[in-house]
């Protein structure tokens, strides 16, 4: 199964969004823990590729493709902005004082914190990022052999 | 996203409710800046309603903060949701500001 979705992109968008990924958590069986993280990494992600990618609101569209699978869902996010380097992109400076904490780099870092697998790529012009969030195994602990 | 603001003697309590997400992340600073800029430099932000904040309502409130200290006030959360907690836990901003599980003992805390 696939979940589609094109927005402009626009701030305004986010909550639906949101909204669109958390329906196809429900899918893919996430409790609700695992959908709020999903939300808060593709809300990074998508305001990253409006605020740096295009630069501005309204500049292009922002395609998602959500893959509700067994006990996981693959978010895969696409813009036509310029292409994208997170490794040019500056560590927070968590646990710092006050003065010299920068917020900076946030979103990027929260993605990679919530999301078992963070993926960028950039082919024929648009930027790709695949997000993938595995439904946690009751225990907590790996699954017997 | 809604603000409400009540003035007390000497605290000023801004209760949000909805999402902070960068669509009204702006609207939200703009407010506590308003209240800094009024000469309320305690202030308490009521978090119960917030059903979700990117790291855009982090900035909002970090940059807030930092205004405050410096002319030796502060600004308290209360009532965080845990989502909103994960947030902040995950930011390393737990240890930053002062959380209260009320409003009442974010006030009283001053």
């Amino acid at each position: 199964m696939e979940l589609r979705l094109t927005v402009p992109g626009r701030y305004d968008r986010l909550e639906t969004i949101s909204k669109f990924v958390g329906q196809a958590g429900q899918f893919a069986g996430l409790d609700e823990v695992a959908i709020c993280r999903c939300q808060l990494a593709v809300d990074e992600a998508c305001t990253n590729i409006i605020e740096h990618g295009y630069e501005g609101e309204g500049r292009g569209d922002i395609e998602l493709c959500c893959e509700p699978g067994q006990g996981e869902l693959v978010i895969t996010i696409s813009d036509q902005a310029k292409p994208f380097d997170p490794d040019a992109v500056p560590q927070p400076t968590l646990n710092a004082s006050l003065e010299d904490m920068q917020i900076g780099g946030l979103g990027l870092y929260f993605m990679r914190q919530v999301m078992d697998a963070v993926e960028f790529s950039y082919e024929d012009g648009s930027n790709k990022l695949v997000l993938v969030k595995k439904r946690e195994l009751e225990g907590g602990g790996d699954a017997p052999a | 996203m809604e603000i409400t603001t009540q003035e007390f003697k000497r605290v000023a309590v801004i209760s949000v409710s909805g999402r902070v997400d960068s669509a009204t992340a702006p609207e939200l600073e703009v407010k506590l800046r308003e209240s800094v800029d009024s000469g309320k430099h305690q202030i308490v932000l009521d978090l119960k309603n917030v059903e979700y904040m990117s790291s855009a309502g982090l900035r909002a409130m970090v940059s807030t903060l930092k205004a405050v200290k410096r002319v030796n006030g502060d600004l308290r959360l209360a009532n965080p949701s845990p989502r909103v907690e994960e947030v902040l836990r995950l930011a390393g901003l737990t240890s930053i500001f002062s959380i209260h599980p009320t409003q009442e003992e974010a006030v009283a805390s001053f």
